[in-house]
């Protein structure tokens, strides 16, 4: 009893001041910087310094709380046992589930050539292993909430929904296209020894509550530059772009392209790139080019595919960024078409 | 002893390289430490996940950051 009240206090009363500090963020920065300091909420230097404050508060909670959630419930999942699931799949089929269990498996990209290795050595087919590769970064959990958020559920469904589209047929067509020669032979000869330990099992409830606030802190820790800038960006948007400025200035159907082409070398990652992506929206940009945008900057990132060329040669990797920037073009048409 | 770090050199290899050298010295034992860092060697050993502890050719521990309890009860529980 005293060992679980010792456990859980502190997690409720975690979940109590979040939610008293989410509903006070608008009203305090309204009262410090308009009514305390004395800007003009009308005037662009205003705005602009109320957005950077009130955005950097309300992502930063945001993340804390999904981090949190996240880390501890994906704490019962790991790549082992998503591979053990994946093991005899035919393809098709497999790659659906290799989608989905990349969103769910807790998964670095630093990672990424262990668990390639381990796949394909394993048996998994080249195909599925990239469904997995693919979704893992593309359907992303920050992203999720924070597009629900800024968007609410239907774009989040569309965003989920088309993220494990791409990523299954993007594995598939790799898999038909029987690429295995541009993998590094090695990896096929790789023989596996040891015995495989599962991350997964054997955690008490405080191993995993403490593996939450560990990946909360080593996460803000990371991402807080790209998030500053990324705000700081959204913030000159919001503040000195003329409202509809996206709206006018349209270049047609060209738009998608143009913006995967500028997110695919774009590094950075969900948490940063989400306040731009809301104010290019409010500026007027569409819904699918600025998802586009988003889904190319985080699905694919040029340090992932450094370290993937260790196992896979450049025909390969060209392959993989071509074919999945053709399914996030693809997607910005369906959104801008739907909504 | 020979103790393996395996991991690509992040941030959560060098935690665990503290809390196995930590758990090392507080047991007392005599343990030569090496890391390794070449991910085709770390898939070899059937790791999927760094950062990964193996001790004396088995792996101990993968995906995760232990802590120096954590390490000193594989230590010795072997």
């Amino acid at each position: 009893m005293t060992a679980s009240v010792r456990r859980w206090a502190p997690v409720a009363f975690g979940a109590l001041l979040w939610w008293f500090l989410y509903s006070v963020n608008r009203p305090f920065w309204d009262w410090l910087l308009f009514d305390v300091i004395g800007l003009d909420p009308r005037s662009r230097v205003g705005e602009s310094i109320h957005f950077f404050c009130y955005d950097v508060t309300k992502i930063t909670l945001l993340l804390t709380g999904i981090i949190f959630v996240v880390t501890v419930l994906r704490s019962f999942m790991s790549v082992e046992r998503t591979r053990a699931l994946l093991g005899g799949r035919a393809e098709g089929v497999g790659n659906a589930v290799a989608a989905g269990l990349g969103v769910v498996t807790p998964f670095c990209s630093c990672s990424a050539v262990p668990a390639f290795i381990g796949f394909v050595a394993a048996g998994v087919p080249l195909g599925v292993t990239m469904s997995f590769l693919i979704a893992s970064p593309m359907v992303n959990e920050v992203a999720i909430v924070m597009l629900y958020g800024l968007f609410g559920w239907k774009i989040t469904a569309l965003y989920i929904g088309t993220g494990l589209v791409i990523a299954t047929v993007a594995g598939w067509v790799i898999g038909r296209f029987h690429l295995e020669r541009w993998v590094e032979p090695f990896v096929f000869e790789t023989k596996l020894r040891g015995k495989v330990i599962d991350p997964s099992m054997g955690l008490s409830w405080d191993d995993r509550l403490a593996m939450g606030r560990e990946e909360v802190v080593t996460i803000l820790r990371k991402i807080w530059p790209y998030l500053l800038v990324g705000i700081g960006v959204g913030a000159i948007i919001h503040g000195w772009v003329p409202e509809q400025w996206f709206a006018d200035h349209a270049v047609g159907p060209l738009g998608v392209p143009i913006a995967v082409g500028v997110g695919v070398p774009l590094y950075s990652n969900a948490a940063g790139v989400m306040p731009l992506v809301q104010a290019l929206h409010d500026k007027g940009m569409p819904m699918g080019t600025v998802l586009a945008f988003m889904m190319s900057v985080v699905a694919l990132s040029l340090p992932e595919m450094i370290l993937l060329r260790r196992v896979l040669q450049p025909k390969l990797i060209a392959t993989f960024v071509a074919v999945v920037a053709t399914g996030i073009i693809a997607t910005g048409y369906l959104f801008n078409a739907v909504i | 002893m020979d103790i393996k770090i395996l991991g690509s050199g992040c941030a959560k290899c060098e935690k665990l390289e503290v809390a196995a050298r930590g758990a090392v010295a507080e047991l007392g034992l005599d343990a030569e430490f090496e890391k390794v860092t070449d991910p085709a060697e770390i898939a070899s050993w059937g790791v999927m996940a760094t950062p990964a502890l193996v001790v004396d050719d088995d792996v101990v521990l993968s995906g995760r950051v232990p802590s120096t309890e954590d390490v000193k009860q594989l230590l010795t529980g072997r």
